[in-house]
């Protein structure tokens, strides 16, 4: 926390009138151990941290509840959809995350295909119409379509997150442009997720503009976590400075840095 | 031998998509206390109503057929 950029350096980051402390927000799937996990997540400094809904398994029900290692007085519990496939699934289980009783938000997710985990923007639009009269503070996991994502704003999302590339396939930003359109034509926040696979990747897609960035596996699937969250804290941060900084026009021909008077004839 | 009654001291329900025999008189909140799961970190649904207000699990009784879903959060992205 000590190295988040200076409040005077940059905007508040707001979701929904809502002000998060970092641009980097986190998952807790996939990790080693809920230690390694609880010491990532610190290093990533990051506020919002996701979460699943799933059976508590009655057998070894202490073992999955990530609440045992989570205080949620301290981090803002951002519950995801994930793994549902159509608008009614992902219905319910964003109704059963508002009950646990911590907020209205909720991470869409509605999967169109088993192999790319691409979004189903049909029934996308249609559960972020239905939870966004219902109330939820709706974030939609979309891919990085333009027209998509202006119509998941008309249809009430608070935000927007397109993604870097596949869910868990680390391959980074493969569209900057079609991110940058997007970050330019909407209102609310756009927040990128899933793709990003290590630091340079969360640097340069924050250098897009983007207001934020949400990733799991980069983090959970490095060799050693902690240190890679630590290296993401600081990548988003610089990607962030860097975007605010104005990067310098980029040229096809080489320009001399130093004078080219005064030379030893 | 059981008696009779001894099948009609019991109530199927399927809890979280296995069958699962209870005693009859058997709560929301007795079914959570027996499986040692503290209310406030699960969210249980009933017949794919989601039951909102904790403090009204002592008094909803189990019934046969019920279809009771006990989730709650886990790791994910």
């Amino acid at each position: 926390m000590t190295t988040a950029i200076q409040p005077l350096l940059d905007t508040p980051f707001v979701i929904a009138g809502r002000e998060f402390a970092s641009r980097l927000m986190v998952g807790t799937g996939k990790y080693s151990s809920n230690d390694i996990m609880v010491q990532a997540i610190e290093a990533s400094a990051a506020e919002v941290v996701t979460v699943s809904v799933r059976r508590v398994d009655l057998d070894r029900s202490k073992e999955g509840a990530i609440l045992h290692h989570l205080d949620p007085a301290r981090f803002f519990l951002l519950a995801n959809t994930a793994a549902c496939y159509t608008s009614d699934d992902a219905v319910r289980y964003a109704r059963l995350a508002r009950a646990a009783g911590f907020n209205e938000w909720v991470k869409l997710e509605v999967i169109g295909d088993q192999e790319s985990l691409l979004p189903d923007v049909v029934g996308l639009l249609e559960a972020t119409r239905v939870l966004s009269a219902e109330g939820f503070k709706v974030l939609a996991y979309t891919n990085d379509d333009l027209i998509t994502a202006l119509r998941l704003e008309d249809a009430g999302a608070v935000a927007v997150m397109p993604l870097a590339s596949p869910i868990g396939s680390g391959l980074g930003l493969l569209n900057p442009f079609a991110i940058r359109t997007i970050k330019h034509r909407l209102s609310v926040p756009v927040i990128v997720d899933a793709g990003v696979g290590t630091a340079s990747d969360a640097c340069v897609t924050m250098e897009q503009g983007v207001d934020g960035i949400l990733m799991n596996t980069g983090i959970a699937a490095a060799s050693d976590p902690v240190r890679m969250a630590t290296a993401m804290r600081l990548a988003v941060e610089a990607g962030r400075l860097a975007h605010l900084a104005g990067r310098m026009p980029r040229r096809e021909v080489a320009v001399p840095s130093s004078p080219t008077t005064g030379m030893l004839r | 031998m059981a008696h009779p009654e001894v099948a009609s001291e019991a109530v199927a329900i399927t809890l979280n998509g296995t069958p699962r025999e209870i005693p009859v008189g058997s709560t929301v909140a007795s079914l959570l206390d027996s499986l040692q799961l503290n209310p406030r970190l699960v969210v249980v649904e009933r017949n794919r109503e989601i039951l909102r207000d904790r403090d009204a699990f002592a008094r909803i009784e189990l019934a046969t057929h019920d279809t009771i879903e006990i989730v709650h959060f886990v790791g994910g992205g």
